[in-house]
């Protein structure tokens, strides 16, 4: 139920991103959907790559700080309102996100949206009560 | 104005003639009064009765800001406690600050001599001084405060901070004189310009400043937006406080030392010995008077050179350079002494944070800037930006508690900062002095 998410620690400086992709894509790592969040000093480039243990081991060699988070892949009907009904159903709970980015694929008809979530047991367990599908790990990577 | 006639202008022979006498009277005492003296004394093989000349002096131990911490708190006082009137402080590396210690006639003393500070820059009975350096552990305020009132003059123990407040004080009670930092004169300035003020029409006529190094630009420009005459003055707290050596305002061409009380040397911080007359090196200063707290051959870290031509105004007291920088890591921010193991050691109580860090010192405006790159490592790296703000924000507030100055963190990648084979280069200075 739960998608392995890789984050780097990147210097608001030229050619960190470039670095990062660099070498990932050296290492034949493709990436699946990525989000940057960014501040005036620092950024945190967070990525679902088809590979997450070489992808961070090849950035560690590299000197990058990445670290790893659980984050939940649901499908979300691609329509107006599509979105805003999982998000309503979370409101409702009173479960809280933290961020959210979209996939790049579709699949099928439907678009796969990356949710950070405090509490992620209860958030998948909401999911899976309202009806809405979420991705395992292992279909997330082949997409 | 030339307060102590006698003893400012005195021939360059009497001096040196007095020197000795207080020279030999202070290594006597020291000797049989301060174990850590006799002890480093013992071992070097001297004796009080070999000091027969003044340049006998090399014969002595240095005393080094080590020396004061591994006595502490009071091990190097030549005075039973209850001789001892007055404790001040300075910071310290490891959180612990230096006590210094002073007798009821180190007090007349230094009365004495910073109204012979405030004479050379001009302050006279009649005035009223404004004294915004701190008071408490640090010698600014106190120090000002009991010379000013020494001189006869009025003073107002405004301390540090309430700057708005402080320019209000300007314009009501119409202080002639105002103590403080170059920079915080300047931020004073700043905010003046801000709040609408014209110091042309307020009448403050002469800034003694001093607590950190500045130069003559500086002192141009505040001696133009504050509309006043601005002078350097020199002290610190383990040899006396404020009140070692000042500029006068006649010349304003070096800062004249107090030397019927301080004994002035200039060594090359490498080879510890005396360099040529007139060359830079660090200033090595003897106590002749202190009774509390006497010190021989005090390392004080500061790069200047001695000037012994007599002055325009008269004195023929040496007039040290203005200070070229330090021998040591010591930084001075907003006149507050940072070193930066300090930092470190605020660093290494943060859990996540790596051991490698770069101060960078800068001067925004008028204000000095410390800006601390820390480097982050998975402990205590989080996809999410709150955290890690919240993590920089930590570091910011436990510096602030701890030196009572507002730096920046910045967080960057891991081995960023430039790694040595030696010592690590800990501070990049870009304050243009």
């Amino acid at each position: 139920m739960k998608v392995e998410q890789i984050s780097v620690f990147l210097e608001n400086k030229a050619g960190r991103l470039a670095e990062v992709t660099r070498v990932l894509g050296d290492a034949g790592i493709n990436i699946r959907a990525l989000s940057l969040a960014d501040t005036t000093d620092f950024g945190i480039l967070r990525l679902i790559v088809d590979q997450y243990d070489k992808a961070r081991s090849v950035l560690k060699d590299k000197g990058f700080t990445v670290g790893k988070t659980e984050v939940v892949a649901v499908e979300v009907p691609d329509r107006p309102g599509g979105l805003a009904l999982v998000l309503q159903a979370l409101a409702r709970a009173g479960v809280n996100v933290e961020y959210m980015y979209a996939f790049v694929q579709h699949s099928g008809k439907n678009a796969v949206i990356i949710f950070r979530f405090d509490n992620l047991e209860q958030a998948i367990d909401l999911l899976q009560k309202e009806g809405i599908h979420i991705y395992q790990g292992e279909e997330v990577y082949r997409l | 104005m030339i307060r102590d006639v006698e003893r400012e202008t005195m021939p360059r022979e009497d001096l040196e003639a007095l020197q000795l006498k207080r020279l030999q009277a202070v290594v006597n005492r020291v000797y049989h009064l301060v174990p850590f003296y006799r002890r480093r004394m013992d071992k070097l093989g001297v004796k009080p009765e070999h000091i027969r000349t003044l340049a006998d002096i090399r014969h002595l131990p240095y005393t080094a800001k080590q020396d004061l911490r591994d006595n502490y708190p009071f091990g190097m006082f030549a005075v039973p406690m209850d001789q001892v009137v007055r404790i001040h402080a300075s910071s310290g590396t490891t959180g612990k600050p230096t006590p210094v210690a002073y007798t009821q006639r180190d007090l007349d003393n230094w009365a004495e001599l910073m109204a012979r500070t405030l004479a050379a820059a001009g302050v006279h009975r009649g005035d009223i001084v404004h004294v915004a350096y701190g008071y408490g552990l640090f010698t600014g305020g106190l120090g000002a405060h009991y010379g000013a009132e020494r001189l006869g003059a009025a003073v107002i123990p405004v301390s540090g901070g309430q700057t708005r407040r402080q320019i209000m004080l300007i314009q009501d009670f119409g202080p002639t004189v105002i103590c403080c930092t170059p920079s915080f004169a300047l931020y004073l300035a700043e905010v003046g310009r801000e709040m609408g003020v014209d110091f042309a029409r307020t009448r403050l006529r002469v800034g003694v400043l001093g607590a950190e190094p500045w130069t003559d630009g500086m002192r141009q420009e505040i001696e133009k937006r504050l509309s006043i005459d601005a002078v350097d003055i020199y002290g610190l707290s383990e040899i006396l406080g404020p009140g070692v050596a000042i500029e006068c305002l006649e010349a304003k061409q070096g800062l004249h030392i107090f030397e019927d009380h301080f004994l002035p040397e200039i060594i090359d911080p490498a080879t510890l010995e005396p360099v040529p007359a007139g060359e830079v090196g660090e200033l090595v200063i003897t106590t002749l008077t202190k009774e509390a707290f006497p010190l021989l051959r005090y390392r004080t870290r500061d790069l200047t050179s001695l000037n012994l031509a007599p002055c325009k105004c008269g004195r023929t007291i040496a007039r040290m350079s203005r200070f070229q920088g330090r021998s040591d890591d010591m930084l001075i921010i907003r006149g507050v002494n940072v070193f930066p193991s300090q930092i470190e050691s605020v660093l290494m109580e943060t859990p996540g944070v790596a051991p490698h860090y770069q101060l960078i010192v800068d001067r925004e405006g008028q204000l000095d800037t410390l800006e601390v790159q820390v480097e982050v490592d998975e402990a205590a790296f989080s996809d999410e930006v709150k955290q890690l703000q919240a993590l920089a924000k930590n570091i910011e507030r436990q510096i602030k508690d701890y030196f009572t100055i507002s730096v920046k963190v910045k967080l960057v990648e891991p081995r960023t900062i430039p790694r040595s084979e030696g010592k690590a280069q800990r501070v990049i200075d870009k304050r243009q002095l």
